[in-house]
Order: structure tokens, then sequence, then C-alpha cells
């Protein structure tokens, strides 16, 4: 591999944001110009990625390895394989759409589009690493400009939110970085290499295990987020710029669940089997209780942020199911939640550009005057609500059939979820699209073309997988067959 | 050897997509796709079952799972049953749409809505040539969304819109149990696909639960007592989208689906009796609502619930041939009785069957083939409603059920009722109030001729007279039938009875008889007229608590949850600010202390610090003195 693919990638972002720095702040255009190109040319490489990613290598592919601080063994160390590189999709392809979505910016768009790639940086990092202390970095500078978007660039709640969203964060992060040092001492030799950590020779102590799990659990949850630790994500999503809810619903969340799919599991494998029933019960409290809790919400964004913390349960119910099914709708689940969500905020967006307002009482009946905008309201809530033929559908049902054989009431438990999700989902198309309407809104105009360009390839997508798992799945399942196999769950 | 079964739900699903995507452009010629692409899907449905007789079979075409050990293949199963339902599916559906031509003319969503008709015909292909559970799974959901967008097709009727939601929620009820019946059939035997899944044995007990889930799922399609409510709701949808829901589509979906697992209920008879009982209790319970309710399309929702529990109840006898085959004529008929209710409400633009009349007159068409279709669905020889109906009885009395065999004949009488009593009510008599009615339009009323053509003789083709060729066809290995003419006899007298009943109602005693009637059953014809408050208490049992553990769900979160994250972030700023009062007042205190003293002393030393050379030598002066006073003193 002579042509370091990955590092053009986070080298792509970290030199657009030095270039937005660089140009004067009144030459907006510029700017925004440098930010798309960056974004883009990100898309570009992790099509190309896409393109050349070995379908039958299991091992991790793209490696770049340098040593970085030799003196307590830390490299500088990329890669990918069947687990990441849908994450890396989806995040340079939200990344790209949510950097178009962003020329609504119009205070302070020289700092934005800033801290706007500095997020991407960090973002694509933290799919890419293969050190943990390289991921730790990676997923830390996620923090940062995200805190400043929300802070900046949010709405009236936004102070209260962005410091609410960094506490709860880094409180998680900061349980991490000890699992990290747990891991590097308890290794010999000493190490951050995730490949190497995940050897069978390298393996701990049932106790010890348990102790580091719950370390990175606590990081994880907070991140994907699991009950009890959400209460950060609706008031961040709420407050957050429209472009930045797409990312941080779409990506951000996975960070997670990729957390786990990377470090928790294959590096503490017994301490997984352990905690599989508790990871199980959580999911479905995830999925239940969120359900309800979103079908209370006045607020669309809110909801829409309560949609998530339920449908992200099913990450975790397949994750703790060990089984390959299970495995492969969880990361499926990831993929698709990221597309579908990342519409729906920019649903929300369109919506809120307009009116101003979120409160889904207040709108009603504008399937007559916005036909395209309820076109697409439809197919996405459709597909959060799991319809079959849309990508929401395959992900949920391979996790619960890969639950079921494993834990059968709390997997019947979770279908029922799936009711209360058409229950609130429905509820707020119709108080939205359809009844009489709203007299405030008699000139409300459609979707314009950026909007239509951004909704489309999300659309694509979300149709595609559901009609075609097979597009997605091809490339990991290999990926996963093998992570199962070590871990010794159920092959089927 | 081409196959070319798969084609034929795509063909309504492009139209489909075209209609969505350039309907505004495409304006009336979108219904000319749409009806194009089913006639296209008819023409295939039929060269399929050709090919199915000459020999050729189920095939797959694509490959939609696979990993390591677990490998899906999609693909479409042809069966004496799938091609009996393609056609039907296909030729009432071209009918159906060719009348919407004419009654959806001058809507402004005109485009539109033959996209989801197109949409809603190709789900359910879809799903009758589904080889395996999961893609008749994948349709049975495209069906009910379809049906949620027709429904509430004119969403600006608040109640419109609750209609299609209440149809998309509680049908989700029942498919959720299909889910897990899938669930629990698969964790069993690996299998979704039907074939495979026909030959597997497992733990009797689980697969009889499998059988009820399965079943829950046909409950809520065919909408089955509970699961009934968001059937009548559905009328607000277009009378065009009702016909196709109650004829071809949607509603047949449940029964086909416990025609395809039949083999799962008739090897576990509890489930089977299940159905069967199911069944009975429906027919008669949603019979005996239609006979009091006072809305065309109400009626007709209610009859339609009724008819179906008839088709259970016989698939549950396990007359597999006998259930299918009513199916198969109800289709039809009830086809022509909605289309008919709609060309009555096109000329009269009301539902109310009150206010209606003598409109045979005005209606010749229309007023013909609405009896046709009633004499159909009442059991008259020799149209289609007999042959059939007649088939479920005999069922009931050859499989020894004498119980169900009454709720039949009972259910007979009361639907001979309740039809003749709307067309008394609506074609015959004095018209009750001024209506301006006319005839629908050719488009309307020659695809009511077809239909009622084959509400008379599609009914010949599992009579005796025909030697019971479609149940022959349909279910080789049946035992041999034989005409039950003592049945046959009491079903037909049953039926006559029953329009007698109505004549003597509705035309002698006009108003006399129902109205002393009432007096007597209030508290009961009250009870009935609000459809045994099933809605009502839905609402208060399900969907309060429903909203109200919402709103407590919602409160927990941002009070408890959300409530110990602030508190803590609050209990941490306390505790910080108790540490910075400490660190202020205490640590800082003893810091500040220190210099203070430091400063006190210094301070008042720097009194001494005033810079003149004369106090300086002043205090020198005053110091040597003290020290020879003091040399002295202790000298001495």
């Amino acid at each position: 591999m002579n042509f370091p693919i990955l590092t053009y990638i986070i080298a792509s972002t970290v030199l657009g944001a030095l270039v937005v720095l660089c140009i004067p702040k009144k030459n907006v255009f510029l700017i925004k110009t440098v930010a798309t190109i960056s974004t883009g040319i990100v898309l570009l490489l992790s099509i190309f990625l896409v393109a050349k990613f070995n379908l039958a290598n299991t091992d991790m592919q793209f490696q770049e390895k340098i040593i970085w601080i030799p003196q307590i063994n830390i490299w500088y160390h990329l890669g990918l394989d069947g687990i990441s590189i849908g994450l890396i999709f989806l995040t340079s392809l939200l990344g790209f759409l949510a950097c178009i979505a962003s020329y609504r910016i119009n205070t302070r768009e020289k700092e934005y589009f800033f801290f706007y790639l500095l997020l991407n940086t960090g973002m694509l990092g933290t799919f890419m690493a293969l050190d943990l202390f390289l991921f730790y970095i990676f997923w830390e500078i996620v923090l940062v400009p995200m805190y400043f978007l929300i802070a900046i660039w949010g709405g009236p709640r936004k102070e209260y939110a962005a410091i609410k969203f960094f506490l709860y964060t880094l409180a998680g992060s900061v349980f991490m970085l000890l699992g990290i040092i747990a891991l590097y001492f308890t290794s010999n030799p000493h190490t951050f290499n995730m490949l190497e950590l995940a050897k069978p020779t390298q393996a701990l102590a049932l106790g010890l295990q348990i102790v580091i799990f719950i370390a990175f659990f606590l990081g994880f949850a907070v991140k994907v987020p699991l009950f009890p630790f959400h209460t950060w994500l609706p008031d961040a999503h709420v407050e957050a710029p429209t472009p930045i809810s797409v990312l941080l619903a779409g990506v951000l969340l996975k960070m997670g669940g990729y957390g786990f799919f990377r470090i928790s599991f294959p590096i503490l494998k017994e301490a997984a089997h352990y905690f599989a029933l508790p990871l199980a019960i959580l999911a479905v409290i995830n999925i239940i209780y969120a359900a309800f809790v979103a079908m209370a919400q006045r607020d669309f964004k809110k909801m829409v942020a309560y949609s998530s913390v339920s449908h992200m349960g099913f990450v975790i119910l397949g994750l703790a199911s060990m089984t390959i099914t299970g495995f492969n709708g969880a990361l499926l689940e990831m993929f698709n939640h990221g597309i579908i969500t990342g519409a729906m905020f920019l649903l929300v967006g369109v919506l809120y550009e307009r009116t101003h307002t979120r409160e889904l009482d207040a709108f009603g009946g504008l399937g007559a005057k916005m036909p395209v905008y309820a076109g697409f309201l439809t197919i996405f809530t459709l597909a959060s609500l799991g319809l079959p033929g849309l990508s929401g559908f395959v992900s949920e049902f391979l996790s619960l059939l890969g639950a079921y054989p494993v834990f059968k009431l709390i997997t019947i438990i979770s279908v029922l979820g799936m009711v209360i999700t058409a229950g609130y989902f429905l509820y707020m198309l119709q108080r939205v699209l359809l009844g009489k309407l709203n007299e405030k809104w008699v000139n409300i105009i459609d979707m314009n073309k950026v909007e239509l360009l951004t909704l489309l390839p999300l659309t694509l997508i979300v149709i595609a997988v559901g009609v075609y798992p097979l597009v997605v799945l091809k490339y990991q399942s290999s990926s996963i067959s093998l992570l199962v196999g070590k871990l010794g769950g159920f092959l089927f | 050897m081409v196959n070319y079964a798969h084609l034929i739900p795509i063909f309504p699903f492009l139209a489909f997509t075209v209609n969505i995507l350039f309907g505004r452009k495409l304006k009336k010629l979108s219904a000319l796709i749409s009806i194009l692409a089913s006639a296209c899907a008819f023409l295939f449905s039929l060269l399929t079952l050709l090919g199915y007789l000459n020999g050729r079979g189920s095939y797959t075409f694509l490959n939609w799972f696979q990993w390591k050990g677990f490998s899906l293949d999609f693909g479409v199963l042809i069966d004496p049953l799938s091609c009996t339902m393609l056609l039907v599916v296909t030729f009432v559906g071209t009918l159906i749409q060719i009348y919407s031509i004419g009654y959806m003319h001058d809507d402004p969503r005109f485009s539109r809505f033959f996209a989801y008709i197109s949409l809603f015909t190709a789900s359910m292909l879809g799903l009758v040539l589904a080889d395996n559970l999961l893609l008749l799974f994948i349709f049975w959901e495209g069906v009910g969304v379809c049906s949620y967008l027709l429904i509430s097709f004119w969403f600006e009727r608040e109640s419109a819109a609750n209609a299609g939601m209440k149809a998309f929620i509680t049908t989700r009820i029942g498919d959720i149990g299909l889910l897990i019946g899938i669930l629990i059939l698969f964790s069993a035997t690996h299998t979704f696909n039907f074939s495979a899944l026909q030959g597997a044995s497992g733990n009797y007990t689980l697969f009889t639960i499998a059988a009820f889930l399965i079943f829950s799922g046909a409950v809520g399609k065919s909408a089955q007592f509970p699961l009934h409510v968001w059937l009548p709701d559905a009328m607000e949808g277009p009378t065009p989208v009702s016909a196709l829901i109650h004829a071809a589509t949607m509603v047949a979906a449940g029964v086909y689906l416990v025609g395809r697992t039949f083999w799962l209920f008739s090897s576990h008879p509890l489930a089977l009796n299940w159905v069967a009982y199911i069944g009975a209790i429906t027919a008669l319970f949603a019979a005996s609502i239609a006979t009091v309710n006072n809305d065309i399309k109400r009626i007709l929702a209610y009859s339609t619930i009724s008819q179906l529990g008839f088709m259970m109840m016989g698939l549950g006898m396990g007359g597999y041939s006998a259930g299918i085959f009513h199916l198969v004529t109800h289709a039809f008929f009830k086809a022509l009785l909605f289309l008919c209710a709609g060309s009555v409400i096109h000329a009269v633009h009301t539902q109310d069957i009150q206010k209606m009349g003598g409109l045979f007159s005005k209606l010749k068409v229309t007023g013909a083939t609405f009896i046709i279709a009633s004499l159909a669905i009442a059991g008259i020889p020799p149209f289609a409603g007999f042959w059939s109906k007649d088939e479920i009885l005999s069922e009931a009395l050859r499989a020894g059920h004498p119980v169900l065999f009454s709720i039949g004949i009972v259910t007979s009488l009361l639907t001979a009722f309740y039809m003749f009593r709307l067309i008394f009510l609506v074609l015959l008599g004095k018209a009750r109030s001024k209506l301006s009615a006319h005839e629908s339009p050719r488009v309307m009323t020659i695809p009511l001729s077809i239909l009622a053509l084959c509400a008379i003789t599609i009914g010949l083709i599992g009579s005796p007279f025909m030697h019971y060729a479609f149940q022959n066809f349909i279910h080789p290995e049946v035992e041999s039938l034989k005409p039950d003419y003592l049945v046959m006899l009491v079903s037909t007298l049953v039926a006559l009875l029953g329009i007698g009943i109505a004549y003597s109602f509705y035309i002698l005693n006009n108003k006399i008889l129902p109205v002393a009637l009432r007096a007597k059953f209030a508290p009961f014809y009250r009870v009935v007229y609000n459809k045994y408050y099933v809605d009502e208490i839905y609402d208060a049992v399900f969907i309060k608590p429903c909203i109200a553990l919402a709103k407590l769900s919602s409160k927990f979160d941002s009070g408890i949850i959300d409530g110990a994250v602030n508190g803590t972030a609050r209990v941490t700023v306390l505790v910080s600010r108790v540490k910075s009062w400490f660190d202020l007042r205490i640590i800082d205190g003893v810091v500040n202390l220190t210099a203070k003293i430091v400063n006190v002393f210094s301070r008042s030393l720097r009194l001494a610090q005033t810079g003149r050379v004369q106090s300086y030598l002043l205090v020198g002066f005053l110091g040597l003195v003290i020290i020879i006073l003091i040399k002295f003193m202790g000298g001495i």
C-alpha cells in the first residue's frame, strides 16, 4: 500500500480547516467552497475505498502504520475492515450533505466551517484508528468542535445543551481512558494496538475483563446512548443547528456502537458474554421506553431524537445476541439509522427554516401545500417505523432474528415496540401533513433544489438497501462472521 | 424457458413509479398507465396459469442475504392457490381501476390515486407470489401501508386521516404476532421457505403457538374479531379503494395467509379450531351490526367482515377448498357491491340510506347490478355466493361442527336480511328526501356489468354442475365432494326468509314494525347500533392508557432521569461552591492571614522607614543611650 488513502481522507479535512482559517471572514463564498471541496474529496475517496475494498479479505485493509511515540509504543495506525467501511462511507456522505445543508448558516461562517471540518476529522479518524491511543485522540477531537457548534450556532438553550453534551461525554470518555490505560498495562508487551490486544494470547482474567469492560461501557453507553445515559441527546439535538443534528444522530451515536464492535467485544470476549444479558435488557428498555417518551413529545426534533434512542436499542440487542445474524443486523442498523435519521433531521430543518417552529401541533395539512416534502417525509417516516422494502426493516429484522433464539422474551417485547413506533410516527405525520391546512402556512413553499439534492441520495440508499440489502451486507458479513467466530458466538 | 411470473407485480410497480414521479405532467394519462399495467399483469397471470398447467412451477430469482452458513433466496411460488389469487386480483383490480376513471375524474390528486392503486396491486401480487414467509411479510406490510395511504387519501378530512392511522396500527398489532410467529418458525426450522416448512416438524406446543401467532396476523388483515375495528372506518377512503380493499387485496391477504400456511393449522387442531371459532364469532357479530347500520358503505364493510369470518370458519373446519372458493366468489360480488354503492353515492352525494329510496327508476344499471350482487351474497341459487356458502355449510356438517353450522345458518339469515334491507331502502320504496340522481357514466357502468356477469356465473366453477372443478384444481387430494341437497335447500330457504323479513319490515310495514321492535329490544338494539362499544372499550383499555404511559414516561425522563443528571450537575456545583468557599475562606484565609500578619508587622516596621537621616540618628542615639543605661544598670 504505497498510497496512504486513509491519511489523505483525514488530511483533506484538516487541510480544509486550516485553509478556512486563512481566508478572510468576509469571503463567505470561498469559505463554503473550500469546505465543500474538502468534504467532497473525502466523499470521493471513500467511494474509492468502497470500490477497492476486497470483500473476501477479512484482515484490515488499507493499513498505514507509522511509529509515533516509540517510548510507550504508540503508533499512528489506521486501517479498515468490513465493520468500519460502512460507517466511514456513512460519515463521509453525511459530512458532505450536511456541509451543503450548512450553507444556510449566516453568522460567523468562518468559525463554523472551521469547527465543522475539524468535527469531520475526529469522526473519520475514530472509525479508522487501530491504535487505542490514537482512537482516544480522535474520539476527543469530536467533542470540542461539537461543543462550539452547539454553543454558538444553536437554539435558545444552546449553552445548557452544549455544556451538558460536553461534560456528559467527557465523563464517559474518562472512564474509557482508564480502560485504555488498563489494557495497556495488562498487555504483554505493553501495547495500544487493538489487533494485538484482540489476540487470544492477550486474554485477561475474567474479573479484570469485567472491570475494563465496564470502563469502556461507560464511555460507549453515553455515546450510543443507552438508558439511563441518554438525556444529553434530546437537548443536544434540539438545540443544535440542522446540519449538526444530522451528524450528531447520523454519525456520533454510531461511535458508541462501533466501540462495542471494535474494542469491547473483540478484546474482552469473556466479559462480553458475561454482560450479554444486561446489555439485552438495556436494549429492550431503550426500544420500548424511548418509544413511549417519543410518543409524548410535542417538539418535532425531540421526537426524532427519542426515536433515535429507541432505534439504537436494536443495535445493542443485535450485539448482545452474539450471533452472526444479530451482529449483521446491529451493524446494518447503525448504517441505516444514520441515513434515515440524518434525513429526518434534514426534513425537520426544512420545515423549521420556513416556519421557525418545531411544535408538531403548530403544523397541519401541509401535505396539500408541500407535496414533494410530504413524499420525502412519508418515505423516511415509513423507513423509520420499519416498513419492509425500506432499509430500516432489514436491519431491525436481522437484529430480532439473531436475538430471538438467545433472548426469547426480550425479543418478543422488542417486537411489540414496533407498534408503538408505528403509532408515534404516524401520529407525527398526521399532525404535520394531514388534516386541515393551518391558515398560518398558506404561503409556505415546497422544497427547493438544494434541499432536494441533499435528500435524494439518502432516499436512494434507503430504497436500495431495503430492496436488496446485500449491497451493504456483502461488505460487512465476512468480517462479522470472523468476529463472531472468534467470540464463540452462534454461527447462524 | 423464460420465467416471467415475477414480472407480474413489476408491471403495476412500474406504473406506480411513473405515476408518482411524473403524475403532475401525465394528468389523466396516469389512469391509462395504471390500467395498462394491471391488464398486463392479468395477461401474465393467465400465462402463468397456463404454464403451471403445463408443468412449470416455482423458481427463485434473487439472493437476498448471504453469509457464512446462511443464505436466503427469494422466489415465486406457483401453485393452484397463487394462480387463483393472481387472476382474481388482476381481473377485479383492473375493472376497479377502469371504474375509478369515472369516480375520481375531478379529483385534484387523480394521478396520485392511480399511483397508490398500482402500488397496492403490486404489493398484493407480490404477497401472493412470495415463496417464503419473509417475502410474504414484506409485501404484507406493503399492502398495509398502501391501505394507509389510500384510506387517508382525502387527508384534509380529519376523519380520513384518523381512519388511515387506525387501519395501519390495528393491522400492525396483528402483524407483530405474525412476525413473532415467523421468528419462532425460523428458529425451529432455519428456513422461511414455504415448501421447506411444509415438511418441517418440531415442538408441538411451540408450533401450535406459532400457528396462533400467524393467525393473529390474518386476524388483523382480514379484520376478524377483535381486530376488526379498522375496516368500517376505512370507508373514509374513496369508494373504489374500498372495493379494492374488500374484494381483491388487503382483507383477502389474511385468508390467503391461512390458506398458504394451512399445513401448520391442519396438523395442529387446537389452532385450526381457533380459526373456525374466531371466524364464526366474527361472522355472526359483524352481520348483527350490519342489520342496524344506516351508512351504505359501513353496512357493506360489516358484511365483508362477516363474509371473511365465513371464510375463516370454512378454513378452520378443514375445508380448505371451501374457504378459498368463498374468497374467490366473494371477491367478485363484493367488488360489485362496493362499486354499485360508489355509483349510488356518486349519484346522490350521501351515504345515509335513510335519506335514499326509490332510486331504481333513476339508476337502472346500477340498480340491476346491485340486486344481482345482493342475491349473490345472500346465497340465492344459482348466483356465485350460493355455491361457496353452501360448500362451507356442508363442510360444517361433514366435519361434525353442529354449533358452527347453526352459526352459519343464522349468519346467512342475517346476511340476506341486511342486504335486502339495504336494497329496499335504497332502490325501492319512495324517495325519503329530495335527491337529484343520475346514472353514472359508461366507464363506471361497464365494469359493473362485467362484474355482475361474474357474480352470476363464477360460482358454477365450484358447483356440482362442473364436478367441483375449482375444488379439484385448488386441492386435488381432497375427499370426493358430493352435493348435499338438504344443506342447499336449507340455506336457500333461510336466505329467502331473510329477504322476506326485510320485505315485510321495509316495504310492507315501512315504519311500524321496526319501531315496535326497537322499543322492545331497545337496550340490545342500542348495543348493536353502537357496534357493541368495541371502539369505546379499546379507547379506554388500550389507547388512553398507552397515551398516559407515554406522558408518564416523558415526565419520568425529564423529571427523574434528566433530573438526576441535572441534580448531579447541581450537586457538583454546590460542592464546588462549598469548596470554593472553603478555599476562599479557610485555605486562602490562612494564606491571607499569614500575609496579613506579615503585613501588620511590616506596616508597623515601615513606620520606622521614614527616610529622614535625623530620625535615624535620633534612633541610633536613643539606642546608644539604652545600651549605656543597660550596661550601667547591669553593672550594678
